[in-house]
Formats: C-alpha cells, sequence, structure tokens
C-alpha cells in the first residue's frame, strides 16, 4: 500500500503509469498495486507481463534449459512511465534482462522499478526506485516469500533462511 | 528422455513433448512480436548441414535461429559420399572443430543424423532423414492439432499416402500415439510399410473406413517419381480412391482439420480448394513451424557432450 | 622330419565320432596315432590340457580381396586372421579384380599362398565370366589350376538358363556351385531385412523371399541336371525348409550359414551401424532360429564365416551406400560356441560343422583326425575369455559387429600339415 501511494506521489503524470510484473513473484505484486492505483486514485493502469527467460546472460552450457514462461503486454508501452515490479530484488540481472526485454517492445519514456524486498548483493548499477523493505542477507541465504493470495499482497510473511541456497529472486 | 539432440519422436516421452510444445507457445508470441527478436542464443553458432535440399525447412531453421540471435550458418554438400571424396562422417567431423552449438541434419538416406551425432560434440537436430523421421515436422503439427483442437488425448488422426517413403508419417504416428491420440494410417498397399501394426497404428486400404469419425486428416506428399510406375497405375488413380477432397471429408467429423507437411501436388493428395481454406490448417502448420524450430533450438544449442561423457 | 605330440586335451573328431580325452602324435605333417596316452618322448610337445582339440576349420566361403583389393584384405593377413581363429583352409571367393575367372588368376593366388599364408589357400573360380553371368569359365582348366568350386558370389546368375547350364556343365568337373541366391529384382535397392525393423528404421527392406525364390529355382535346376547346388549363406527359414525337402527327394543340394545369421537378428541394425550391413542381410529371430535348426538337424552343412573385409572409409558412409559384408575368420569360433553353451547345438554337431562336413562339401581330404590325415589341427580353449579389438586383429579391414564385445573361446594353437603356425601367445608363425 505504501509503494502505490509513493507511485502516485511521484509520478508526474500517474496516467502514464504501466505497470509490468516479472514472473513468478512480481505478477501478482504488479496486480496488487494496480488495484491499490484503482482505489485510491481511481486509476486505471496497464498491466502487463514479462517473462525475461530469454533475456537471461547466464544460459548454462549443459543441463535443461529453464522453461519459458507467460509474456503478455496487453498494450504499447510507448509514451508510458513503465514500473517494472519484483518481488526481491538482489544482483541486478533480472532486471537487467526485464529492461533489455522492455525496450523491444517499444520506447517507454521511462522505466522504473519496484522490488518487494532488496536485499543486496547488487551485481550491476541498477537502482531500485521502490522498495517494500531492505534485508540484510548473506550471499548464499534464501529469501523466501509468501504472499497470501493476490488479494492482499502487504500481508505477505517473510522467512529468511540462513546460508541455505544461492541467491534466489 | 530428451538427449542432448533431437533425432526422433521415438526418443521422447510424454513430458518431453510437452515441455517442447509449452516452449514453442511462447517462441510464438516472440514471433507476433514487432520486434521478432530475443538475445537467447547470442554468440552461438548453428550450422545447417543440408545434404538434401529443403528450401522450406532449411528457411525455417534458419528465421528460427535468427529470432534467438544465433549465427547461423547454412552448409550443403553434395548429397552422397560416392559422389565426393569426403565421407560424411568426416564432413560432419571437419564441421564439429568449428565448435558450432548445435547442428542441423538433413539427409536422403536414413539414419545419417544418428550417424553424425555420433561423432559429434554438439547436439544434432534432426530435420529429416530419408523415410525415418523429421521431427520437428511432427512437433510442429503436434502444436497445430493442439491450437485447432485443444488437445490430442482422445482424437483421431488419419495420415493418409505414401505411408511407406514418409517419414512425416512415422514422426506424427510416434507423436500423436504418446500423446494419447488414436492413429490410422491409409494408402495404397503398395506404399504401406510392412508390418506397419508394429508402429501402434491401425492400416486401412479404404480411404473411407480411414476417415470414419477422424478429427485430423494428414495428407502426406507423393513423390512425382512413384506416381505411376510399380508402386501406382497413374495419378488419376491415386487422386481418386486417397486423394483428399471435401467430398471425402464428409467421412471424417465435423469438425476435422486437413493437414499437409507441403509442399502439395494440388489435385494429387488435396483438392485444390481445400489447400487454401478451412478446414485447411496448412498454414498455421508452415506459422508453427518456425516458433517450434526456434523452441528446439532454445532447448538444445549448446547443450555440448561434457568430456567425461564418453562418444558412443 | 619331427614328430609333435598333442597331449592331454579333448580330442573331438567327427569323422570318427571321437570325443575323448586322448593325444594326437604327428609325423611328417601327418596324423599317425589318436590314443588315451601317447609315449613319444623325442616329439615336439605341445600342451593341450584344458583344451579342444579338433581338425582345422574349413571355411567354404571368404573374400581375401587379392588380386585387386588389397588394400581391404590380402592372402598373407586373410591367411594370418584365418589361422588366429583356428582355420587351416579357406576356400576364397573370385569377386577379386581381376575376377578369378580365369587359370592364371587361380594360379596367381595359389602361388601367392605358398609364399604368403600360413593356411591353406582353395581358391573358389568363377562361374561365368567376370560375375556377368553371360560365358561360362573354362571350369575343366579352372579346376586343373586349383579351384575346388565354382561360384559368382556377391552376385546371383540371374538367367535361369545360365544357371541351368552351369549346373550341368560343372559335372564333367565334379565339383560344387554356390550360389549366392538373391533375387535380384526383388532385393532392388533393399538393404535391411523386410519386416518391423526396416518400418522402424525407414530403409529399403530386402524380403526373405528374394532368397527363397532363387533357392527353389536353383533346387530344382539342381534336379533336372543333377549337378551339386552349394547355397551360400542361408539366412531365411524359407531356404532352409527348401534344401531340407530337396536332400529328402536325393537331390544333390548342400548349404552354409554363417556365424552371423545363426547369432544376431536385424535388431542389431537399430543404430545404423553400417558393420551390420551383410548381405543377405541379418533376419528376425524366427530366421536365426530356422538357421540353428537347419544346422543341427543335417540340412545345413557348415559353417563359413563369408569373411568380407571393407576398409574403414568404405564403411563410414550413408547405410544404403556402403559394402556389404562383415569380418569373421578371428571371431567365428567364440560367436557359434554360444550356440554350444546355449544347448543348441552339441560340441561334435559344432566341430562337424566347421570340419568334416564342409570338407566332404568341396570334396577336401582334411576336416578329419584320422590316421594318414593331413595334420591340420585347431586347439582351442573354450571357456578363455578375451575381448575382440579389430585394432588387435590380423585382418586389415574393420568391420565387425563385434568389435569391443567379450568373447568366450579362444584359439590358443593352429598347425597347418604338422606345423604350428599360430600360437595365441606367439602370433602368426609364417611358413
Amino acid at each position: 500500500m505504501r509503494i502505490s501511494h509513493e507511485l502516485i506521489e511521484r509520478a508526474e503524470a500517474p496516467e502514464a503509469l504501466y505497470l509490468v510484473g516479472i514472473p513468478n513473484g512480481g505478477v501478482p505484486l504488479a496486480r496488487q498495486i494496480a488495484r491499490n492505483l484503482a482505489e485510491i486514485a481511481d486509476l486505471e493502469v496497464p498491466v502487463g507481463v514479462l517473462d525475461t527467460t530469454l533475456y537471461r546472460d547466464d544460459l548454462v552450457s549443459s543441463g535443461a534449459r529453464p522453461k519459458l514462461r507467460r509474456t503478455e503486454m496487453p498494450s504499447a508501452v510507448d509514451g508510458h512511465v513503465v514500473v517494472l515490479v519484483d518481488d526481491v530484488a538482489s544482483t541486478g540481472r533480472t532486471i537487467r534482462a526485464a529492461m533489455d526485454a522492455l525496450m523491444d517492445f517499444g520506447r517507454p519514456s521511462a522505466v522504473q522499478v519496484v522490488a518487494l524486498v532488496d536485499r543486496g548483493h547488487r551485481e550491476l548499477p541498477i537502482k531500485i526506485d521502490y522498495v517494500g523493505k531492505n534485508i540484510a542477507t548473506g550471499r548464499t541465504d534464501l529469501v523466501k516469500l509468501r504472499v497470501s493470495g493476490e488479494t492482499d499482497a502487504e500481508t505477505m510473511e517473510m522467512v529468511l533462511l540462513r546460508g541455505e541456497g544461492g541467491t534466489s529472486a | 528422455m530428451m538427449g542432448r539432440g533431437l533425432l526422433g519422436i521415438e526418443d521422447l516421452d510424454r513430458d518431453d513433448i510437452e515441455l517442447i510444445l509449452d516452449t514453442a507457445q511462447h517462441m510464438k508470441e516472440v514471433g507476433e512480436r514487432e520486434v521478432k527478436k530475443v538475445p537467447t542464443l547470442r554468440g552461438r553458432t548453428i550450422i545447417n548441414l543440408f545434404f538434401e535440399s529443403s528450401t522450406r525447412t532449411r528457411t525455417s531453421f534458419e528465421i528460427a535461429g535468427k529470432r534467438l540471435s544465433a549465427d547461423v550458418v547454412n552448409f550443403s554438400p553434395s548429397s552422397s559420399s560416392l559422389s565426393k571424396s569426403e565421407s560424411i562422417l568426416d564432413t560432419a567431423k571437419t564441421l564439429d572443430a568449428m565448435d558450432p552449438d548445435a547442428v542441423v541434419v538433413r539427409h536422403q538416406v536414413a539414419g545419417v543424423p544418428k550417424r553424425i551425432a555420433d561423432v559429434l560434440d554438439a547436439p544434432v537436430i534432426n530435420a529429416g532423414d530419408g523415410a525415418h523421421e523429421h521431427p520437428t515436422q511432427a512437433l510442429l503439427d503436434l502444436m497445430t492439432v493442439v491450437e485447432n483442437k485443444g488437445r490430442v488425448d482422445g482424437l483421431t488422426v488419419t495420415i493418409v499416402g505414401d505411408i511407406a517413403h514418409s517419414r512425416v508419417a512415422r514422426s506424427n504416428v510416434y507423436a500423436f500415439t504418446k500423446m494419447g491420440a488414436e492413429v490410422r494410417v491409409a494408402g495404397p498397399p503398395t506404399m504401406m510399410p510392412v508390418e506397419v501394426e508394429s508402429l501402434g497404428v491401425k492400416a486401412f486400404t479404404s480411404l473411407r473406413e480411414a476417415l470414419d469419425g477422424a478429427d485430423v486428416v494428414m495428407a502426406l506428399r507423393i513423390q512425382r517419381e512413384r506416381l505411376s510406375g510399380s508402386m501406382l497405375p497413374s495419378v488419376r488413380e491415386y487422386n481418386a480412391t486417397f486423394g483428399i477432397d471435401r467430398a471425402k471429408m464428409r467421412f471424417a467429423k465435423d469438425d476435422a482439420i486437413v493437414m499437409h507437411p507441403g509442399p502439395v501436388n494440388r489435385g494429387v493428395e488435396l483438392s485444390h480448394d481445400l489447400t487454401d481454406d478451412r478446414p485447411s490448417v496448412i498454414l498455421d502448420q508452415v506459422r508453427n513451424g518456425v516458433a517450434m524450430r526456434m523452441a528446439v533450438l532454445y532447448l538444445l544449442a549448446g547443450r555440448k557432450r561434457s568430456r567425461n561423457e564418453e562418444a558412443s | 622330419m619331427a614328430r609333435v605330440l598333442i597331449r592331454g586335451g579333448r580330442v573331438i573328431d567327427p569323422a570318427v565320432e571321437r570325443d575323448e580325452r586322448a593325444d594326437v602324435l604327428i609325423e611328417d605333417g601327418r596324423i599317425a596315432a589318436v590314443d588315451a596316452s601317447i609315449d613319444a618322448r623325442d616329439a615336439e610337445m605341445v600342451d593341450a590340457s584344458g583344451c579342444w582339440v579338433t581338425p582345422g576349420f574349413i571355411d567354404l566361403h571368404a573374400h581375401l580381396r587379392e588380386p585387386g583389393q588389397e588394400y581391404k584384405e590380402d592372402i598373407a593377413s586373410g591367411g594370418s586372421a584365418g589361422a588366429a581363429g583356428g582355420f587351416t583352409s579357406i576356400c576364397c571367393m573370385a569377386n577379386t579384380d581381376p575376377v578369378n575367372d580365369d587359370p592364371s588368376v587361380t594360379e596367381y593366388i595359389l602361388d601367392r599362398a605358398r609364399n604368403e599364408s600360413p593356411v591353406k589357400i582353395l581358391p573358389v573360380a568363377a562361374a561365368t565370366k567376370g560375375l556377368k553371368g553371360e560365358i561360362m569359365t573354362e571350369m575343366a582348366a579352372l579346376v586343373e589350376a586349383g579351384a575346388v568350386a565354382f561360384s559368382d558370389d556377391g552376385r546371383t546368375i540371374m538367367d535361369s538358363d545360365m544357371q541351368r547350364r552351369v549346373l550341368e556343365y560343372s559335372k564333367m568337373v565334379g565339383r560344387p556351385i554356390s550360389v549366392h541366391a538373391e533375387d535380384l529384382s526383388l532385393v532392388r535397392d533393399g538393404v535391411v531385412n523386410e519386416g518391423p525393423v526396416s518400418t522402424k528404421l525407414g530403409l529399403p527392406g530386402n524380403p526373405a523371399a528374394a532368397e527363397t525364390i532363387n533357392v527353389s529355382r536353383d533346387v530344382h535346376l539342381a534336379e533336372i541336371t543333377g549337378g551339386h547346388l552349394h547355397v551360400g549363406h542361408v539366412s531365411t527359414g524359407g531356404a532352409v525348409a527348401l534344401i531340407r525337402e530337396a536332400r529328402a527327394r536325393g537331390i544333390h543340394v548342400t548349404g552354409e550359414v554363417t556365424p552371423h545369421h545363426l547369432t544376431l537378428t536385424d535388431a542389431e541394425t537399430m543404430g545404423y551401424d553400417t558393420n551390420t550391413k551383410m548381405a543377405p542381410p541379418l533376419r528376425g529371430p524366427a530366421d536365426v532360429e530356422a538357421c540353428i535348426v537347419g544346422l543341427a538337424d543335417g540340412t545345413l552343412d557348415a559353417i563359413a564365416t563369408d569373411h568380407a573385409p571393407h576398409a574403414v572409409h568404405e564403411k563410414e558412409v550413408e547405410f544404403t551406400e556402403a559394402p556389404p559384408g562383415v569380418l569373421g575368420l578371428e571371431t567365428a569360433l567364440p560367436v557359434v560356441l554360444q550356440l554350444v553353451r546355449d544347448g543348441r547345438l552339441t560340441p561334435m554337431q559344432l566341430i562337424a560343422a566347421l570340419t568334416f562336413r564342409p570338407a566332404k562339401v568341396f570334396q577336401l581330404e582334411t576336416g578329419r583326425l584320422t590316421r594318414g590325415a593331413p595334420a591340420d589341427v585347431a586347439i582351442f580353449d573354450p571357456e578363455r575369455r578375451w575381448t575382440y579389438d579389430t585394432t588387435k586383429g590380423y585382418s586389415k579391414s574393420r568391420n565387425s559387429p563385434w568389435n569391443g564385445k567379450e568373447m568366450i573361446g579362444r584359439v590358443v594353437t593352429t598347425l597347418v600339415d604338422g606345423e604350428v603356425v599360430f600360437h595365441v601367445d606367439r602370433g602368426v608363425l609364417h611358413p
């Protein structure tokens, strides 16, 4: 809810906003933010889904390829302020891939990033514009977000499992 | 299970096929974008090794590779080992030394992609070998049926024509039976392979019986040189007995679709009017070809033989 | 001349139905005595304990490629491969370059064999000039030069009248006509057995009927001519039945079968390995079974290798383009011993099919261990395990479906005319 308010407050032209969820975690969040915007400001904001898999820079030489996910951009992005929405931000590589993908869909007037959680360890010069929560984590910690349904993304649970895996999200 | 390459549908299980179909569906979305290109295989090299010429299939693979940003190189050596000094395996080894990430092989003799795959580090994708298999064709046919029928399970698929000499028939028999369809084959007895039922199909020499209740009717291309001789008396008789037209389609289900791997001999395998319009889905097949080949390249390109893996 | 005593082996001699532990004494290159215990202190001792001692094997059908295709094999390498496999006599087919259709070629082969081969080489001359099926060869002169039989093997004499005349004329020289029985118009471009396997592979099929039709024709021609028909590399149950019935009617027909047609089915071709491409092709399980039964009941006389060397580059091509044929001399024994281990053949039946019975078919004095016979002997350990590696074999070629496979049974010593020509530890010892 707080992020939704910030978005309205900081947007020069709120009607130009275009939310794009990055699967899987970012998609319900983007939808929730859209509902919030409708409630707060009576704004109808388009919501897209953008799979970044084909833009990843870590396609490994052996082993199975990651499964592709849905991409669905309901309208052109040209002239819009596109807000990329992800659940957990970390290295910045997913955001980089999402920006590349986005550019193939047109020329947004600006791109911003929302992440519910920022766990640090950035590897690319990428700034998260709106952060729900910063968490200090170790590189090998695993952050699990449990969002209770699409209805209320803010009643999420956050579980930090120390040192149990690679960087997720 | 799907291995490093794709030599035939026979080697795949249902999960593999579903993964490929799902991937192809996403690739199709990429093809519908204004910018139809993604950087996935940037810096990777795909060699189209076509011993037998096939502009359609080669172009389809070429577009697929380019849409994934791969560097695609076409290589079409003279067709037979006998007509040149270099053996097929030497050709293949030479190409492998150039370190490609995938080699797409087409050859008029069955088994060549398999022999090449045995010596290559790069994954091999069979783009049609003799009368053996043409796996990407069958996969795009499956995709087309799923799009038009919503499912494959429980459908009746009738394949009509020169089954004996058709790689498309064999791959589709495996593909559709693995996905739960009932597959029938129909054609003149001279064009029916020996003990064809061993492939898991029902064989018919009456087109009417074969079409009865069919959801999908797939006509195969007949090679011109086989149209009269020891296989068939004449084009006219073939068209009368196994050519598909609207009248014969009445034996199939009302909503049955018509497919053909192309290129169509109009007036031989399919009547003219059936070739262009519904219930024909031939152009869907062509469109899906690129998406399917993108999916296969995405899933396989670069999956090279690891160093500790023994060459078979 | 020195005496040789082979001690302590299990002697199997089908000529006299002997199968017992015994010693074999050789004098002046001939068998001098076979007895439970022979005392010959002055003789050279050959220890055969744990081994079977049998007549040296006789191969009625091999391609040694000399003259003309020495890059595939020659008389020295083929003879050495034979010695290593226990063969003491190899009948070499006429499809050389030039074809062995002239006494000068027959003499050339025999001359080379005398100087180069550790084992006996017996030329089979062509039945027609240039294997073309048009003009008969000079059979009398060829027999005079040393030919033991006639064959256009590799080709079929498709003209039935020509085949008839060849069978008729051969009676004059009293030698068999060995046939490659395939109706070529039915074979067409077939490269694998026609059946579920050809359907699956998408390769042109070669139907069993192509063989049976030709065997049927030839049996009838043997009947009306009285000639001796020898059917090469029988591969189908249909052909076995035709030969069985013909023999019952007193027609002079004999037959041979290869180790591969006795032990491998067309399923071997599933990987498109050109080393599984033969002519006739590997058949289905029912045909393999019929060949085993035919050998066991005496319908088929001999196990012949159809040893057919081809260079690696010739086999490394499309399945349809590859020349048919596989190596056989070095693997025949372990491969067919499996039939004994499986209880399909008795040791006596197996050894007879490798020695005494083929000798009778081609009227040879070898193939027996009776007193006075040439001392051609194979000594082998039927249990010894080894791995066949074509790169370590004696043949110049590598085309074997058994490459890399474990073999059970190995020749330890081969003697020709009383001389050791091969010992497993010392290799081939040239004359």
